[in-house]
């Protein structure tokens, strides 16, 4: 089962959620960290790393000999990552999203694949949880295909928890795409309703199951949860605002360890998305200290 | 006129608020926002809108159904996963799924009847508008758009039009979270970048990678600690270590539920009032103090 | 000899455009017929546009380009495709610049002035 933990825009909790859960569930669990412009759950795992793999992306190389400067790829390339002047094409390859387009189109076959080093992907086991990060180059313009090599080395059994980029554009789509369940995190504020409106339409957009947890609570702003219920949400889990969950975070501590009244909000909230989710697909028990909680 | 953009690195540090209280200091300004994908400013400055445009970007492969054949050679060709099969009973055609769609046109190429169209792709709109502080230029990305940074150079153009053309000696821009296109395209040729920071782990961290970028573009910086409070030692580690990186000092915000409540009521926080309110009006004092002492904008555009 | 000239409007009273990725329009003097013509730079493109606007004059028989600044990306296209590039004309019109290289008070450079959007 895959959960991705999402939001409409940066710092409602993502990460504090994703982190927190996979140390609650108390069994194998896979966390893969794909904000890769900015991964954080590293900070609260402390993994400890057993393989670093540096990742690349292919662009097109120009085969001297055999090209004639048509300008076909050129013509082809809608990103123009290769462009064709007088003498051979020069290729851009920082631009190149990789389709192969240029090389299908070439009349004389003089482009051959090249590849191009974009990110890292670091593997390791944090307690029991095993832990999977990607890492953009500083400078690399294109996260989707970092994200979705992440993805790719998603466990088929158990649950999956994905850390998701914040925002709604292309890279979210590429991290989202494919899970069993959505976690949108929330703030209780006008903007932290404006952008979970944004977030939860791209979930409708994607035809996902999903519910809401509210971070950082506060009684007197009801806003997120006036909207959730109008809408039918689920909301998951209201986790209060507490001035020692914010110091927590800011040591890098995982909140159910600091603040221990939080590990009960973090069971209960673990629960409640494995019967949410339940109903697609039957696997075996999953258990939070003991107690099953369903089916992964 | 002083173009200042601020931004933060991670999402959620207090960007936006800060951006507002200062649109509201600054006494003539024009305003942008140029955090496209999740644009919070209009929440609290009430624009009205006086002109909008449909912001284009790339193309999109779209397969005519009646004309599909079923082949699946689009769906042999698409590396990106972005051709669906669709059942009618005994036979089977093919859809584009939008969201997955790059754009790249193997697809429209590839298919033997020529059954798939290629429009350019609407991502999003853009907002020319009235605020209580001046003129302010917006905009929305589309779900699932590729955030290039086009549409916040779209923005900016326009924003240092209008305060060419009404004369307005500020432009106060909310920036973008991270450090990829988006927040390049929002930088280049500003006068100065704010780094809102909030004294975490991670803020050290992506303090090191904004000011990386700062730097290889030639923008002077200066940060904020927003919270600061919440752990003074690594507010502490973060200030010396962007003065080693050349960066100055703004100031230091006190957490504050008045940022929060000021939202709810629609003002900006120096409107509203409180601890933070000072310390940003503080922060603004040595923001402007630092931007009149620099030399003339550079002419360069995005 | 051909010369283009990154513009902001369609004459040679227009201020010149000191990008060259993103400006408009080109104008494309031929000095031998002492005339010109508009070029279009309406593209589509999210990235890369300095590279198409390359190709785009250099299909249309530039031999030098002025314009206020040029990076990375355009100059080493235009460079390639044997155009010379000639930056720091903004702030006059499209016509004075086409005098101040003529007279040779800008001359071409041998590198961007400025760094890229994108690394």
């Amino acid at each position: 089962m895959i959960i991705a933990v999402a939001s409409g825009k940066g710092g409602t909790g993502k990460t504090t959620v994703a982190v927190n859960m996979a140390i609650c569930l108390n069994e194998p669990v896979q966390l893969l960290d794909c904000d890769v412009e900015e991964p954080n759950c590293r900070i609260f795992l402390k993994p400890d790393i057993r393989r670093r793999e540096r990742i690349v992306l292919p662009h097109p190389v120009v085969i001297e000999d055999l090209c004639t400067s048509c300008g076909e790829c050129s013509r082809a390339c809608q990103f123009n990552a290769i462009v064709s002047l007088k003498t051979r094409p020069m290729v851009f390859p920082s631009l190149c999203h990789g389709c192969g387009g240029c090389i299908k189109v070439c009349p004389q076959n003089a482009l051959a694949e090249g590849v191009r080093e974009i990110g890292t992907i670091e593997t390791g086991i944090a307690r029991q949880v095993e832990f999977v990060q990607g890492c953009l180059d500083v400078g690399q313009t294109l996260s989707p295909p970092l994200i979705r090599e992440v993805k790719r080395r998603a466990a088929r059994k158990g649950i999956t928890i994905v850390d998701c980029p914040p925002g709604t554009s292309c890279p979210v789509m590429a991290a989202v795409k494919g899970s069993d369940y959505a976690v949108l995190v929330a703030e209780s504020t006008p903007f932290g309703l404006h952008d979970l409106k944004l977030a939860v339409e791209t979930v409708r957009r994607l035809g996902l199951r999903f519910g809401v947890v509210i971070n950082r609570m506060v009684s007197t702003d009801r806003c997120v949860v006036k909207y959730c219920r109008s809408e039918h949400i689920p909301i998951l889990l209201e986790i209060p605002e507490h001035r020692a969950a914010a110091v927590a975070y800011s040591r890098g501590q995982l909140l159910v360890e600091a603040v221990p009244e939080f590990r009960g909000l973090f069971e209960r909230l673990c629960c409640r998305i494995i019967s949410e989710a339940r109903g697609k697909e039957e696997g075996p028990a999953v258990t939070t200290r003991g107690k099953i909680v369903g089916t992964a | 006129m002083k173009e200042i953009v601020v931004i933060s690195g991670k999402g959620g540090t207090g960007k936006t608020s800060i951006t507002a209280s200062f649109a509201a200091l600054a006494g003539s300004a024009v305003i942008a926002d140029c955090d496209v994908d999740a644009s919070d400013l209009h929440l609290v400055l009430s624009p009205r809108i006086r002109k909008r445009e449909e912001f284009r970007s790339g193309r999109e492969a779209v397969i005519r159904t009646d004309d599909c054949i079923g082949c699946g050679a689009c769906r042999d060709d698409c590396r990106f996963h972005a051709v669906r099969v669709v059942h009618h009973g005994s036979f089977r055609n093919f859809a584009i799924d939008s969201l997955s769609c790059e754009g790249c046109g193997v697809c429209v190429r590839g298919c033997p009847v020529q059954a798939i169209d290629f429009p350019e792709r609407v991502c999003g709109e853009w907002f020319v508008s009235e605020s209580r502080f001046g003129p302010m230029v917006h905009a929305q990305l589309a779900i699932g758009a590729e955030n290039s940074g086009k549409l916040v150079s779209t923005v900016r153009k326009q924003a240092r039009k209008l305060a060419e053309e009404f004369n307005r000696p500020w432009l106060i821009v909310d920036g973008p979270p991270g450090i990829a296109c988006p927040v390049i395209a929002s930088i280049t040729g500003a006068s100065l970048a704010l780094i809102v920071i909030e004294p975490t782990m991670s803020g050290v961290h992506d303090m090191e990678r904004v000011l990386a970028l700062t730097g290889h573009f030639g923008i002077p910086a200066m940060i904020c600690v927003n919270k600061w409070e919440l752990n003074p030692q690594i507010t502490g580690q973060i200030e010396s270590s962007a003065q080693s990186s050349g960066a100055s000092l703004a100031g230091r915000i006190h957490y504050d539920r008045a940022v929060t409540n000021a939202q709810t009521d629609g003002l900006t926080v120096v409107e509203y009032g409180g601890q933070a309110a000072e310390d940003i009006r503080l922060i603004w004092r040595n923001v402007e103090d630092r931007a009149l002492s620099l030399g003339a904008t550079a002419a360069m555009q995005v | 000899m051909k010369i283009t000239i990154s513009s902001q409007g369609k004459t040679l009273d227009s201020a010149v455009d000191p990008r060259f990725g993103r400006a408009a329009q080109f104008i494309l003097y031929d000095t031998e017929a002492g005339s010109y013509e508009v070029i279009s730079n309406t593209q589509n493109s999210a990235q890369g546009a300095g590279i198409k606007a390359a190709e785009t004059i250099s299909q249309a028989g530039a031999q030098v380009l002025i314009t206020g600044h040029c990076g990375p990306n355009a100059f080493n296209t235009l460079k390639a495709a044997g155009i010379a590039v000639v930056v720091g004309a903004d702030g006059c019109t499209v016509g004075q610049a086409i005098e101040r290289y003529r007279s040779g008070r800008l001359t071409a450079s041998g590198s961007p002035d400025v760094a890229g959007h994108w690394q």
